[in-house]
């Protein structure tokens, strides 16, 4: 043993995570780095619903019935419970592959690839597997190393490739994923219930004592928003789509193809979506890593709180192999000293900014599809 | 030249790795976690072919169990939504019951049969659910490196 003075660390796997999301309370709150519109999303919930308790409930309550006020703040602590769930879970981002299986893929592609005569443009990265009779193609994302699963995409706000991806909303200040996309469609059915009954109420009440309607005007925009952006995703379920598919058109028609993963049976959809299995956070955010700070001791060993772990340390911050990806230039792709060029554009982060549609570009932008998905959603 | 190892603790200590492979996810049936039960030819030399096809296969049982539609996951579903989904703070759902029963099963494996054949299998939820990590070790204390085995241009260590 060394007589160094060795002090250890203890950090969490969240703070080393790569990827552009915040985490909040000791890595239990995973969301996207811009928040400013999810608390105005709050904002707005919590104001309307505090004006409709604070003035039209006293009336209500005594005039026609108490439990008027009581649903309503049932309904409305349900809407708020599913806001935060959407926000502040974990989509179901996929890790990034550490430098072994990053380099055995490599190898694989290569192996497939065969060849390649210098000057000339290797062909791209794709793995075509069957499923259920039909051809997909899996597209190999260059940040996370990995070739994606059917259905996952890489959202370029989060820089991360997240499973069964629909699209990232600024409004929960988040991806909407395999594992929050449930959380995602009951606050926005919640939501379009609590707008509908307080939509109704306040026209009960400006009847009942002829007041002022303004409230009533604002109730009513809110209330085509949110029940149209419910009626789409119902549609999307029913038909067992992601909002991303429907955006690209994957799975139209064209050419004989058809949804795989539909069950062609709109119950049978809805309930593998509402109803599936809950699945578990596979990033493991809140793993206890042991880092040594100083001395040439012994390695350092971290404890895993999932069952018998691997023998890595904390690397997930990792220097992947030196790979040419599609938006390298030419002439660095053999030069191997050449940093991995990172495959997110400048503009790509600020949702509002219109972009033009990308080429076939392997890690897809879908900030150019939250602004029609925005459209869609919300035309305040 | 098969080299023995009696615990994943005496094998971590004397064993360096030499390589992993990597078991590629089977997307044939949908986006349901299943992973392909093709032998890697690595392993040829380690490991029976019927042993490590029951492995993977039992796994696959496994998680086929976990996302499996049906009563339970419906029961379940419902009365997690009636409560807001409040009732998971304190109950664990049945994904991840069946989690730790794959990973009980992955150490029993891992010490009856990997470990003494020189290699250890990780959890796939380390990984992602990607795949399934299997590290093929060397004695340290053996002269000569196995045939076959280091062929990769990075065999990182620890």
């Amino acid at each position: 043993m060394s007589a160094v003075m060795v002090t250890r660390k203890v950090t969490r796997k969240w703070e080393k995570l790569p990827g552009k999301n915040t985490f909040c309370c000791d890595g239990r709150v995973m969301m996207a780095r811009q928040k400013g519109v999810f608390y105005l999303t709050l904002f707005l919930i919590l104001g309307t619903c505090s004006l409709f308790f604070a003035f039209e409930c006293p009336y209500l309550a005594v005039h026609l019935s108490p439990a008027i006020p009581v649903f309503a703040i049932l309904l409305f602590l349900f809407v708020i419970a599913m806001l935060l769930r959407t926000s502040f879970s974990d989509p179901g981002v996929l890790p990034r592959a550490l430098p072994d299986e990053a380099t055995f893929i490599e190898m694989e592609i290569e192996a497939a690839n065969g060849n390649v005569p210098t000057g000339q443009r290797p062909p791209p990265r794709i793995r075509n597997v069957q499923i259920n009779g039909q051809i997909v193609k899996l597209k190999y994302c260059y940040t996370c190393k990995i070739f994606r699963p059917p259905r996952a995409s890489h959202c370029s706000i989060c820089d991360n490739c997240v499973d069964r991806f629909d699209h990232h909303c600024p409004w929960v200040g988040n991806c909407v994923g395999k594992r929050n996309y449930r959380y995602f469609y009951l606050f926005t059915l919640s939501l379009s219930l609590l707008t509908i009954y307080i939509f109704t109420f306040d026209i009960v009440h400006v009847v009942l004592r002829s007041v002022d309607s303004g409230f009533v005007l604002v109730c009513f925009f809110t209330l085509w928003s949110v029940v149209g952006l419910t009626g789409f995703h119902t549609y999307l379920i029913s038909l067992n789509q992601t909002t991303n598919e429907d955006i690209k058109g994957s799975w139209s028609g064209k050419n004989r193809v058809q949804n795989p993963y539909s069950h062609r049976n709109f119950g049978k959809n809805c309930c593998e979506v509402l109803c599936g299995p809950v699945y578990p956070s596979v990033l493991n955010q809140r793993e206890l890593l042991q880092e040594e700070a100083a001395g040439p001791a012994a390695p350092a060993a971290p404890e895993t709180s999932a069952g018998a772990g691997g023998p890595e340390s904390s690397t997930t911050k990792t220097t992947a192999p030196l790979i040419p990806n599609e938006h390298t230039p030419e002439d660095a792709r053999p030069s191997i000293a050449a940093p991995p060029a990172r495959s997110s554009s400048p503009g790509e982060e600020k949702p509002p900014a219109p972009q033009d549609p990308a080429s076939s570009s392997s890690s897809s932008s879908p900030s150019r599809e939250t602004d029609p998905a925005q459209a869609k959603e919300k035309t305040q | 030249m098969a080299t023995e190892f009696h615990t994943l603790q005496e094998m971590q200590h004397s064993a360096s790795l030499a390589t992993k492979v990597f078991i590629q996810r089977d997307y044939s049936e949908g986006t349901v976690c299943k992973f392909q039960t093709k032998f890697p030819s690595e392993l040829d030399s380690r490991v029976e072919r019927t042993l490590f096809e029951d492995t993977v296969k039992t796994l696959n049982n496994f998680y086929a169990e976990a996302e499996k539609i049906g009563g339970q996951s419906y029961l379940e579903g419902c009365m997690a939504c009636a409560t807001a989904y409040v009732i998971f703070l304190c109950m664990e759902t049945r994904y991840e019951k069946v989690l730790k029963k794959i990973s009980r099963y992955i150490l029993e494996q891992n010490e009856k049969i990997y470990a003494p054949r020189g290699l250890l299998i990780t959890d796939p939820i380390e990984r992602g659910m990607r795949v399934i990590e299997i590290s093929i070790f060397e004695d340290r204390s053996s002269s000569g490196s196995s045939s076959g085995s280091s062929s990769t241009s990075s065999s990182s260590g620890r």
